[in-house]
């Protein structure tokens, strides 16, 4: 701790230099945690899903609906608990570019599903007995100014009603908020009663869509999953049953591969900043041979001044990245809600492993070269 | 000395001793080429997927799908209306004096890309036999056509190599059936080979499914498309949308390549900071090693303005090889790198990276950008040196 004096001395000999480099550095770690949250998100980023949900739905894809007549089959086999279905709608409101999902439920099978939204009562209460309505997350009623008791229509480019219109009403029964914050942030969508959607689609009657499973013992879900999907092997309707959390990375995984791109972009920038550190490092420590060779001169080892050396590289690539990681993570506050990314400890622990990679490979090489320094050679400027 | 042969003097001997501060250099060099190496690569992707959707398809060709859906997927035409459809005069005929229009029909498959467990989204497509015939382009490149009535599928070139398990002979299971590959097929590049095809009534039959998802019809005469569209949207026994083949396919790439396209951006401008800085850097550093030189030049008569060159030559000189270098790379590494993505028809579209010649341009304008702001402020610095105190190094 005494030499961190020296150390500062040292590396703002040439303060351009330091400060150039330094900028350098906080870009290359503002990328690196950026671009490793979004790795974040697609590799393991769902895993605020309870473990103890399943999604079935048919194997063939999930934009086949399964009938209706699946459910009480899946509510029998042992270790389900509760079942609830789910229909993408598709519906557009005002605006193809306000795109929000929307999924027709059966109201009182949601609300056993998914304890995670939170609404009152009453709300609940309009929800089940109100043939035409939705509940609206807050986010979304905010983002459109929605209220109890509004009624909204929505343009849906899959469902036609029974009378060839596509135009749907729904009346607003109530306004859901997530349990935490986790899920205050996801509140971003819309149920509707599958009651009415039912009676007033032309085609597809019957058809319930994908289906929730809850099951008692969430160790045992994998069991449960292959139990399900046994039952309904070799029939018409054969069901691909997996945790809801790999549900949605299958989601993400259709992008395409997202996290090879965003490691190779990382590796480009890695490699670049490596080469600029390590070259401004070596230029200071050449620069400075003969105030080194003083240092020796005075007493300080030759182990010292090479400590001292990567430690004035491990501090450069230090305060560059800390502040690179503290901009990514300010940053990721602005993103629309639709990206939502954060610096999570997975992407500290990589730009931590990355200021010791990356120092000790600029370090050393200056390091050695300040280690070897003759005093006498040195001083006479050899 | 005119001023002319001042500048060249100077802007040669300066960049013929780089190699002496070959380290330095380097920074520049490598900074700039990693910033138009991804830029590069990432726009080369969005430029891929739309070359592939916007060569999909043709103007003498027309897709008729349900009135206000948005793909082919939410689209349902039972088989009254497609009937309909067909029998639109505008619609050529052929040898056999059948209209030349095939009802298609959509199934969503689930598929594992090559080395993954998870499913993506894959299109199976039912088509008549008339698809056929109106497809010219239609190639098959291994194997055999389908056979109306059993349960076999041909894949598309890009599917086949993107997916697993698609090999001609491998049988494949939907719906508690098995279906067989027997063959590949081409289509020139464009967005179908990214499918799977099977008979359309075999499809129906299977996935127990009435009606079609669009008509595909050729033109009689190409001028025949306004009409025809007039005809089947003001029919009140219809509900439908019309497009030209083209235009269907092309509004498809949107919304993807623009993510793309501000990610890329996003991610080059960072990085392009950071290799000003590192530029900067350089330059710096350059001009301070030259210290002496300079003040020795400046003494012997030479301008402030030839000093100035001198240094903006090397910095752009070095910024251009270091843009060449990163293009180069990205070229190399994916240019025809083949990867899918989802569609906007929810499933997945095939296409190879695009390193175009117009990327390399926008690439390098990059990199020049980069080494100008990096040169100037260290010229100007050279430029302003005291003779007599630069002459002292």
């Amino acid at each position: 701790m005494k030499y961190l004096g020296l150390v500062w001395a040292g590396l703002f000999r040439k303060k351009l230099r330091t400060t150039l480099t330094l900028f350098s550095l906080v870009c290359a770690f503002v990328l690196l945690g950026l671009l490793q949250a979004v790795n974040s998100l697609f590799s393991g980023g769902a895993d605020f899903l309870g473990a103890n949900r399943l999604i079935t739905q048919a194997r063939t894809s999930f934009t086949q609906p399964l009938p209706m007549r699946l459910l009480p089959q899946i509510e029998a086999v042992p270790g389900v608990a509760r079942v609830s279905h789910s229909q993408f709608f598709g519906g557009v409101y005002q605006d193809p570019r306000n795109f929000f999902p929307q999924f027709a439920v059966n109201p009182q099978r949601l609300r056993d599903t998914y304890p995670e939204w939170v609404l009152d009562e009453d709300g609940w209460r309009r929800f089940i007995t109100t043939r035409n309505s939705t509940i609206v997350g807050r986010n979304l009623a905010d983002k459109f100014g929605w209220k109890v008791g509004d009624v909204i229509p929505l343009n849906s480019f899959i469902w036609t009603k029974t009378d060839g219109t596509r135009i749907w009403e729904w009346e607003v029964a109530g306004i859901f908020d997530g349990r935490n914050a986790e899920w205050q942030k996801r509140a971003g969508l819309m149920y509707l009663n599958y009651g009415q959607f039912d009676e007033g689609r032309a085609g597809g009657k019957g058809l319930a869509g994908v289906f929730v499973v809850v099951v008692d013992d969430p160790d045992a879900s994998e069991r449960v999953a292959a139990l399900i999907d046994e039952k309904f092997e070799n029939s018409p309707d054969e069901t691909k049953t997996q945790s809801e959390q790999e549900f949605q990375l299958g989601f993400a995984r259709q992008l395409g591969d997202i996290g090879l791109i965003v490691n190779l972009i990382t590796s480009a920038v890695f490699f670049s900043i490596l080469f600029l550190t390590g070259v401004s490092m070596s230029q200071g420590v050449r620069e400075r041979v003969p105030e080194l060779a003083v240092l020796k001169v005075l007493g300080f080892t030759d182990r010292a001044v090479m400590g001292l050396v990567l430690a004035e590289a491990f501090a450069l690539c230090f305060i560059g990245a800390l502040a690179g990681m503290l901009l990514a993570n300010f940053s990721t506050r602005f993103l629309p809600a639709e990206f939502p990314i954060e610096t999570d400890l997975r992407v500290w622990m990589i730009a931590g492993i990355s200021v010791v990679v990356l120092s000790l490979l600029v370090g050393v090489p200056p390091a050695l070269h300040a280690l070897r320094i003759k005093i006498v050679d040195a001083l006479a400027g050899r | 000395m005119s001023r002319y042969t001042q500048v060249r003097e100077i802007v040669m001997m300066n960049l013929r001793s780089v190699p002496q501060r070959l380290g330095a250099s380097l920074v520049i060099v490598i900074g700039i080429a990693g910033v138009v190496g991804v830029m590069v690569a990432l726009l080369s992707m969005s430029a891929g997927l739309e070359k592939t959707l916007s060569g999909t398809g043709r103007d003498d060709r027309v897709v008729v799908t349900r009135g206000g859906s948005n793909g082919e997927l939410a689209s349902f035409l039972d088989r009254a209306s497609a009937t309909l459809v067909k029998q639109d005069p505008a619609i050529a005929r052929g040898a056999d004096g059948l209209p030349l229009a095939s009802g298609e029909i959509i199934i969503i498959t689930e598929v594992p890309r090559m080395g993954q467990k998870t499913g993506a989204n894959v299109t199976l497509r039912g088509v008549e036999p008339a698809g056929f015939t109106l497809r010219p382009e239609l190639s098959i490149v291994e194997g055999r056509k389908f056979r109306p009535g059993l349960r076999e599928i041909i894949v598309g070139q890009a599917a086949s190599g993107q997916f697993a398990g698609l090999e001609v002979g491998t049988p494949l299971r939907f719906r508690g059936s098995t279906w067989t590959v027997v063959g590949v097929f081409s289509t020139g590049g464009d967005a179908h080979e990214s499918e799977l095809w099977t008979d359309a009534e075999t499809a129906q039959s299977a996935f127990n499914r009435t009606g079609y998802s669009s008509i595909l019809a050729k033109l009689a005469a190409s001028d025949g498309f306004a009409a025809m569209k007039e005809r089947l949207t003001s029919n009140p026994q219809l509900n439908v949308d019309v497009k030209t083949e083209r235009d269907f396919f092309s509004g498809q790439s949107g919304t993807l390549t623009t993510v793309i396209g501000v990610l890329a951006g996003f991610v080059a401008l960072v990085m392009a900071i950071g290799a000003t800085f590192g530029a900067l850097n350089t330059m710096y550093s350059a001009v301070s090693a030259r210290t002496a030189e300079i003040g020795t030049l400046r003494a012997l008569g030479f301008g402030a303005m030839p000093v100035i060159a001198s240094v903006m030559a090397e910095a752009l000189a070095l910024a251009i090889s270091g843009g060449v270098l990163g293009a180069l790379l990205a070229y190399v590494l994916f240019n025809g790198y083949s990867v899918s993505t989802l569609g906007s028809g929810f499933t997945q579209v095939a296409f190879k990276f695009a390193v175009t010649p117009r990327l390399v341009m926008t690439g390098l304008g990059l990199a020049l950008f980069i080494g100008f702001v990096g040169g100037l402020l260290p010229a100007i610095r050279a430029a302003r040196m005291q003779v007599t105190s630069a002459l002292r190094g």
